[in-house]
């Protein structure tokens, strides 16, 4: 399965396994580990996320009408948090990626991620992405 | 632990806010420099002045605002005693330490030309250097930078090479919010003046620890917030020698600091009023008082001593963890520990921490040239008060201990 809904569904029941909040930010530092790292090339300061205390380099490109991603960051929470974001909304239709909601982000019990006011920016990270789908959507139409 | 000098179980039941838990453990407050705990004592203040006498201040014939004025102007007094300034008149209520920097940065820009030069120090929170290098903008004066040491201290030769008859301000803090020097402002204050160049001292992270004498000091212009010094956010001081202030042009207009207006002209209220246009934060300038004289009763001597054996015991523990490097290594320091973990994110420690309720600053602390200095991209920021205890110190090292465990 691979529609937005499935995977997000998939990250909940996974997360639900964790105990407490220290194998759950074991599980995303994890996760930072398997990103599909940006290229070297991408790596630069205009594809910095504003908003950010950490480094969040995004990079997006459009194959086959469907958006892929790739990231890297200097903080392993935030390479984490953008590696979770990558594998719900990466290798998916922009308008599908448009229509999506991040609510799963609360279920996970990482609420507290989600605050505009964090650092870390995860609220940028979702613009951002949705800010390419909605180019990318445009393109297609 | 008890003190025979000082009970700080005691003294953390002052703070109601020290008994929450935050992610189901207790918090550990480490987040000092950026904003001091409030009192139930100042918090009464506050609440006591919406209940019984809350009116417009000054002017007001009635009951209430004269009650107000009184306390409002109570508090000014207790200010100019604590900072030893020469007049009430001197004492500037602002909204924190930033507006008081602005009022004197935009007031300086009929006094400067292109030939002019204002000296800055290389530890400086940015408020003390944005409103500066607005003013260079409009007045075409150069900024110069004071140079510090890799131990976090100003370079004091190279600022005596730096001052020059150009130099017409000096700017900088009493304290480095985020290596905790202690800068010796005496020294700075006399040669600068030496050269004939007015000094402004940023004493917002002094102040919670130091109690300063402005008139001692000679300095020329002194700002400080009173949220760092267990009082209300949104109100601060500025102090300004008298003949200064006078011929400082007003930063805003409007009711309070008028003497006389008519559509052809407005004449301006004396000091302090001056500058105090429209409605002030009264409620806030009066817990401002009243923080003070919570400070006081506790006593500064008191307080830097317990802090400098909370600052050791801090350092000591710190230093014992692989990997760790302090920045801001001077003798003379107030109880801040600027640090990284060898190849781990500040951003990553921070958010381990608060999971074990511990409240850190990470990032750059709003002192890039810090940053840039160390060619890093933050710290982590753990800064002590006096109603911390050696044993919540135990818990930073332990979570410090768990989060490298995690992130490395």
């Amino acid at each position: 399965m691979n529609n937005i809904e499935s995977i997000k569904d998939d990250i909940i029941s996974e997360f639900s396994l964790f105990e407490d909040w220290m194998q759950k930010y074991e599980h995303i530092i994890e996760l930072g580990k398997s990103i599909p790292i940006i290229e070297l090339k991408f790596k630069v300061d205009e594809n910095i996320i504003k908003g950010c205390q950490s480094k969040v380099w995004l990079h997006a490109e459009l194959k086959e009408k469907k958006v892929f991603f790739s990231a890297d960051s200097d903080a392993i929470i935030t390479k984490g948090i953008i590696a979770i974001l990558i594998r719900v909304f990466s290798n998916q239709e922009p308008k599908k990626i448009l229509e999506s909601d991040t609510k799963f982000i609360d279920q996970i019990g990482l609420k507290e991620h989600l605050s505009p006011t964090r650092a870390n920016g995860l609220v940028s990270m979702v613009k951002q992405i949705k800010m390419y789908a909605l180019v990318f959507n445009i393109q297609i139409n | 632990m008890n003190y025979n000098y000082f009970n700080v179980k005691k003294v953390r039941e002052d703070f109601p806010i020290l008994s929450r838990k935050v992610n189901g453990k207790p918090i550990v407050y480490f987040d000092n420099a950026a904003t001091s705990q409030t009192p139930t004592k100042v918090i009464d203040v506050i609440s006591n002045y919406y209940l019984k006498y809350n009116a417009n201040i000054h002017r007001g014939v009635h009951f209430l605002s004269q009650e107000a004025t009184e306390a409002y102007e109570n508090s000014r007094r207790i200010i100019k005693n604590h900072f030893n300034s020469k007049g009430t008149n001197e004492v500037i209520f602002t909204s924190g330490a930033t507006h008081g920097i602005n009022i004197v940065s935009s007031g300086y820009s009929k006094f400067l030309n292109k030939n002019d030069e204002l000296l800055v120090s290389n530890m400086e929170h940015h408020s003390n250097i944005v409103p500066w290098q607005m003013l260079c903008e409009s007045s075409g004066a150069k900024l110069r930078v004071i140079p510090m040491s890799s131990n976090g201290e100003l370079i004091m030769d190279k600022f005596d090479e730096l001052l020059s008859s150009k130099t017409k301000l000096v700017f900088l803090n009493h304290v480095s919010n985020v290596l905790g020097t202690i800068n010796p402002i005496e020294e700075i204050i006399k040669r600068a003046h030496s050269v004939g160049a007015k000094v402004l001292i940023d004493g917002a992270q002094a102040s919670p620890h130091i109690k300063t004498d402005l008139q001692f000091l000679d300095v020329d212009y002194y700002v400080t917030s009173a949220h760092k010094m267990c009082g209300p956010t949104g109100v601060g001081m500025l102090y300004g020698k008298k003949d200064l202030l006078n011929n400082l042009p007003p930063f805003q207009g409007g009711g309070e600091m008028i003497s006389e207006v008519t559509f052809d002209k407005t004449t301006y209220a004396d000091l302090p009023h001056k500058f105090e246009a429209g409605t002030p934060n009264i409620s806030g300038v009066i817990a401002f008082g009243a923080a003070i004289d919570y400070l006081n009763s506790i006593g500064f001597d008191n307080i830097s001593k317990y802090e400098n054996e909370l600052l050791y015991y801090g350092e000591q523990a710190i230093k014992k963890i692989d990997g760790i490097q302090i920045y801001g290594e001077s003798s003379n320091k107030t109880p801040v520990i600027s640090f990284n973990i060898n190849g781990i994110h500040p951003y990553d420690i921070g958010s381990i921490l608060d999971k074990m309720g511990i409240a850190v600053r990470t990032g750059h602390h709003c002192a890039q040239p810090i940053m840039d200095f160390y060619k890093i991209p933050g710290t982590v920021r753990a800064s002590f008060s006096f109603y911390n205890t050696m044993e919540e110190i135990d818990l930073l090292i332990k979570g410090l201990k768990k989060a490298k465990m995690m992130l490395q």
